[in-house]
């Protein structure tokens, strides 16, 4: 027994002596490596340290598109970051921003999860000299925080575009006979029933619907944000009810596997899903945040202030589309996209033009939304002008909560 | 043809406890060294920022030792709540459902009372709420098994998928604009939260702290204390001097779901403030390993719920600081877990090689 043991201690002294063999040179190396991460422009009046609080990690769509852009935009801007992954919508959230804070030494920190908002504003208030971000918050436009911002993009538009992506996929499958024109059904895998994931589908439908006027759609919730075999089931038995495509709301690969197993042709969200779908996968909208970081970082850099609600549109980059997937795609997909997209551009074209949709057979005239978010969830804000609704204008989080005709929400 | 075996295990009966504390350090350093090997294998990263990070992120500032005790705290109280069941060999899996439903039960009186019933009374129903809520997902359990003899691993274990839907139905039901979130409860008046005393986490390690105390009174020194012993180590010999093993079940278990419910009052009330679904984060399951380490006693359970804290926030530091994925802070974690198991095996058993050393013995 005492010479197993002997064995054992001595095997282990060696590895930790081999191991400590390689150590100086890399200590040497990740010691110059932070020297040029702090090397900041020299006209920069504040040194910036960002730190970010995700709900998941990269396996999430959603987190993934986040954690790219940080990383992007850090680099380019030359400042030190933290990335926190996996951060819990609840007291976790608020400890996250005070490690950062205290312990990292971060003055600007960003959040990427609704639910992390209140948690958030807490922090903001107890940390008034550093500058809190929350994506996706509905307060910010109101609270009068003056370091708590919200930011959110028109994806609206994005989901639009993508839409016309499929709505030409439904004609060419209509074209060549695979399915009749009555047949066009389109599917859709949403988290909850939530005005961002309600906005979402409403836009994207309206873009299909602007190809393929025959199309309609089913809705089917899966009552969370990140479930992967939820979105892989709801995907399968949306496919099973008669939906010859299908696009998500959820931050799974769950949905593009399933349409990839089924071969039927997937619209994505947040990223191109192309890795797990590569002859179903279209086309993905997405935010770039990007802009965004370049944006209230430098602002912060320069010691200057930035907008409590920012709301980033096509012009600003921060609404995009990642690239047509051609071996799924119908013909000439891009260049209708590029047509559309300068429509947006050139502000002739709007996503929710009241003349295009009707709700119980009625073209909506008038619609009150609840913007101001203030805890009584009663509409106050009258929300429909000039002959389409304003939607991420009065904040920059979606409002849009109108289930439209054509539209069928499963299990209600 | 050699008859001798390769490899002769043997039980020991004289291990002393320093031999034994010996055994778990080396046990410890081992797998220290490792997640050394692991690491810079894996990842390529200097093993010694590894060590440096994992320190830093469990004790590197004053608050970072705050939260610590405070989750250990927490922990604790799940592991206090399991260790008369187990000590019953009843396997109470359920821990994790049994603090969730307590968690429902605070929130729904805090989000639905706060406005009318005056705060001390409030805390008073919250607190009252959750303890009910806990014992009863622990009495049902035990209910089927002291009256049908069902299997309670299974039937705690299944319970606690009731209680994770039960609370992604609430939630969803109760948060107003559809986003299934129910945010800060009552974040102006505070209504139904406990105060603070000097700082946000003393509070729940007083009482955490009071708990072990009183758990080590009542498994050692008391009779119902007693009772959970005799009939762990055998029932048959309980009835035969005239304990009533199925009261027994069924006290010990209200009790276990009762702290559990316990623990879900102060998660909602005094920690978070809020409801969501991932809240409890597996501590039921985690709490099991701080009891089978400690051998269900109370204060030894401190030192285990310690080293598990301290492995989990210090291997979240280590995914921040060297930008790794979140699962490399369960490989760690799962490294010196192994290590430490596998030292209770040398612990108890003998290993020796009769062929290769002949008089080593």
């Amino acid at each position: 027994m005492k010479k197993f043991l002997s064995i054992i201690l001595a095997a282990a002294l060696i590895f930790s002596l081999a191991a400590c063999g390689e150590t100086t040179e890399s200590t040497a190396d990740s010691g110059s490596q932070s020297q040029a991460e702090q090397t900041t422009p020299e006209e920069a009046a504040v040194t910036v340290k960002a730190g970010f609080i995700c709900l998941h990690d990269e396996q999430s769509t959603y987190d993934l598109n986040f954690i790219n852009a940080a990383k992007e935009a850090c680099e380019k801007l030359g400042i030190e970051y933290v990335i926190k992954t996996g951060i819990d919508e609840s007291e976790e959230c608020l400890t996250a921003a005070e490690e950062l804070v205290e312990d990292e030494g971060c003055n600007y920190i960003f959040a990427d999860s609704f639910g992390h908002e209140p948690f958030i504003m807490q922090a903001a208030e107890q940390y008034p000299e550093v500058q809190f971000v929350h994506a996706t918050g509905t307060h910010a436009h109101n609270a009068n925080i003056a370091n708590f911002h919200n930011a959110f993009a028109a994806i609206y538009e994005g989901r639009y575009l993508a839409g016309v992506a499929a709505g030409l996929k439904l004609n060419e499958m209509i074209a060549d006979g695979t399915i009749t024109a009555e047949q066009a059904k389109v599917g859709y895998v949403g988290a909850f029933p939530y005005a961002e994931v309600i906005s979402g589908y409403t836009s994207w439908f309206l873009g299909v619907r602007s190809q393929c006027p025959t199309v309609t759609m089913e809705v089917s919730y899966t009552s969370s944000w990140y479930d992967e075999s939820a979105e892989y089931e709801t995907a399968k038995s949306l496919i099973a009810n008669g939906c010859v495509l299908i696009s998500q709301h959820a931050d799974s690969m769950g949905a593009p596997r399933a349409c990839e197993e089924s071969k039927v042709p997937n619209v994505s969200y947040n990223g191109s899903t192309k890795e797990v779908g590569p002859t179903t996968f279209i086309v993905s909208s997405r935010i770039n945040w990007v802009p965004f970081f370049e944006y209230s970082i430098g602002a912060v850099m320069a010691g200057e202030s930035f907008d409590a609600d920012w709301t980033g549109t096509i012009a600003t980059g921060s609404v995009v589309l990642t690239e047509v997937n051609t071996d799924a795609a119908a013909e000439g997909t891009q260049e209708k996209i590029d047509e559309i997209k300068a429509q947006f551009e050139a502000g002739t074209l709007k996503v929710f033009d009241t003349t295009t949709f009707t709700k119980d057979g009625v073209n909506l005239t008038s619609y009150l939304a609840d913007v101001d978010d203030a805890g009584d969830y009663q509409p106050e804000t009258e929300v429909i002008a000039d002959g389409y609704f304003h939607e991420s204008e009065y904040r920059s989080a979606p409002y849009f909560d109108i289930i439209i005709d054509g539209i069928t929400v499963l299990g209600q | 043809m050699n008859k001798t075996p390769f490899i002769h295990i043997t039980k020991r009966m004289d291990v002393g406890r320093p031999r034994a504390y010996l055994f778990r350090a080396i046990s410890i350093l081992l797998a220290f060294v490792v997640i050394g090997i692991v690491t810079t294998i894996l990842t390529g990263e200097n093993p010694f920022a590894v060590y440096t990070s994992l320190f830093n992120g469990a004790l590197g500032s004053v608050r970072k030792v705050w939260v610590l005790f405070q989750n250990l705290s927490i922990l604790l109280c799940v592991g206090l709540a399991l260790a008369p069941a187990f000590r019953m060999r009843f396997w109470n899996l359920g821990g994790d459902g049994q603090v969730l439903v307590g968690c429902i039960a605070a929130s729904c009186v805090m989000l639905f009372l706060g406005k009318t019933v005056p705060h001390g009374l409030l805390i008073v129903l919250t607190l009252v709420a959750s303890i009910t809520a806990g014992a009863l997902w622990g009495l049902i359990p035990a209910f089927f098994k002291a009256k049908w003899n069902t299997n309670e691993t299974l039937f705690t274990l299944m319970m606690n998928y009731v209680a994770a839907q039960l609370a992604s139905f609430f939630i969803t039901s109760w948060s107003k604009d559809g986003s299934a979130k129910i945010g800060i409860i009552n974040p102006q008046t505070h209504a139904g939260w406990l105060p603070e005393i000097g700082n946000k986490y003393l509070l729940i390690i007083l009482i955490v702290t009071t708990l072990t105390v009183l758990m080590y009174v009542y498994m050692k020194y008391t009779k119902q204390g007693y009772e959970i012993s005799v009939v762990g180590e055998s029932e048959r010999t309980a009835k035969y001097i005239g304990i009533k093993v199925n009261k027994v079940i069924l006290r010990t278990m209200i009790l276990s779901g009762a702290l559990c419910g316990l623990t879900g009052f102060l998660l909602v009330s005094a920690k978070d403030h809020t409801l969501t679904t991932t809240m409890v984060d597996g501590r039921g399951f985690t709490a099991v390993i701080v009891a089978w380490l400690a051998k269900f006693n109370p204060f030894t359970m401190i030192l285990t719920a310690f080293l598990i804290v301290f492995l989990n926030l210090g291997s979240n530091q280590i995914t921040t600081t060297l930008g790794l994925n979140s699962s490399f802070g369960d490989i760690i974690t799962g490294i010196i877990l192994f290590f430490i198991i596998g030292s209770e095996f040398f612990i108890n058993y003998k290993i020796s090689f009769p062929r290769f050393a002949k008089g080593d013995e």
